[in-house]
């Protein structure tokens, strides 16, 4: 059953993409061009989302357990730190690269857009190399920074 | 600046993000799980046995979205997605986003929605770094290269 629930919930997530215009890489380029025909559609995706969000985790703030039974995985993370700084700063040149963050390129794959698969796989490998970059990259910075 | 009013979908835009915003919402009160996508494939791609069933219905699901959309959903509710990058562009793009989204802990998901909706500075710092280089790298490519 809970698989089936969330089955449901990327569905949820996934209409949520289509309907929102995320799905549109140059929608959301559009967004991301500041200096010419500026689309701030994406504001409103994000206002809506944060704002149900707010809702969401203040209710289970307020609880013990999820309705499954299993404990609540709260981020354990809270310090800011040159990891998180950097890696988003690299995440956000290949977002505005080619308009697409990870949940709507694979929404697009079942699309049938080749394009998004192209990106997705590159993504998947990016993911699977991070540890081999990442002990590289340290030895790196420990010199440099 | 000037606003793209020609592509600007305040509506739908809206009700796409409060999509979203329920489906975080849904799957922290019901499995205690983030949603963030980037985070969720990770664990699918690593051997962590027992934590894979939910992860996989989930991304199944987002995957089915897609599917969905395309053989059943009106044209006008669906926005048609305009992919500039070039082959070559993509792959580089998908691979810094694989990279950058793990070295960062978090993508547009989990930073942007998930975590802004717990008051995380954390993610609030994640978020303002990747918009950055978002809108640096469309105003290199758009507006000087």
């Amino acid at each position: 059953m809970q698989r089936v629930i969330e089955f449901f919930i990327g569905l949820i997530f996934g209409f949520g993409l289509l309907l929102s215009g995320m799905t549109d890489p140059g929608k959301v380029q559009s967004f991301l061009d500041l200096a010419g025909q500026w689309d701030p559609s994406l504001v409103f995706v994000m206002g809506g989302g944060v704002l149900i969000g707010i809702l969401g985790f203040g209710l289970a703030r307020g609880k013990k357990a999820s309705f499954s039974g299993t404990p609540f995985h709260w981020p354990e993370l809270s310090h800011i730190d040159r990891s998180l700084v950097l890696g988003s700063l690299t995440f956000g040149v290949g977002w505005g690269l080619a308009g697409f963050c990870p949940g709507p390129a694979l929404v697009s794959m079942a699309s049938g857009e080749a394009k998004a698969w192209v990106f997705f796989l590159a993504m998947l490998l990016g993911i699977l190399l991070f540890d081999q970059v990442d002990k590289r990259l340290r030895r790196v910075l420990e010199y440099t920074l | 600046m000037t606003i793209d009013w020609l592509n600007f979908t305040p509506l739908t835009s809206l009700i796409g993000g409060v999509l979203i915003g329920v489906a975080a919402s849904l799957l922290f009160m019901n499995s205690g799980r983030i949603l963030g996508v980037t985070g969720i494939l990770e664990g699918l791609l690593r051997s962590r046995v027992g934590d894979k069933a939910w992860r996989l219905s989930f991304v199944l699901g987002l995957f089915a979205s897609g599917l969905i959309a395309q053989w059943s959903w009106p044209a006008d509710w669906i926005h048609a997605p305009r992919i500039d990058a070039s082959w070559s562009l993509l792959m580089l793009a998908g691979l810094l986003v694989g990279l950058g989204t793990r070295w960062g802990a978090g993508c547009t998901s989990g930073h942007g929605i998930c975590g802004l909706s717990r008051f995380s500075l954390r993610s609030l710092i994640a978020t303002l770094s990747f918009m950055a280089t978002g809108f640096l790298t469309i105003f290199l490519i758009r507006h000087i290269f």
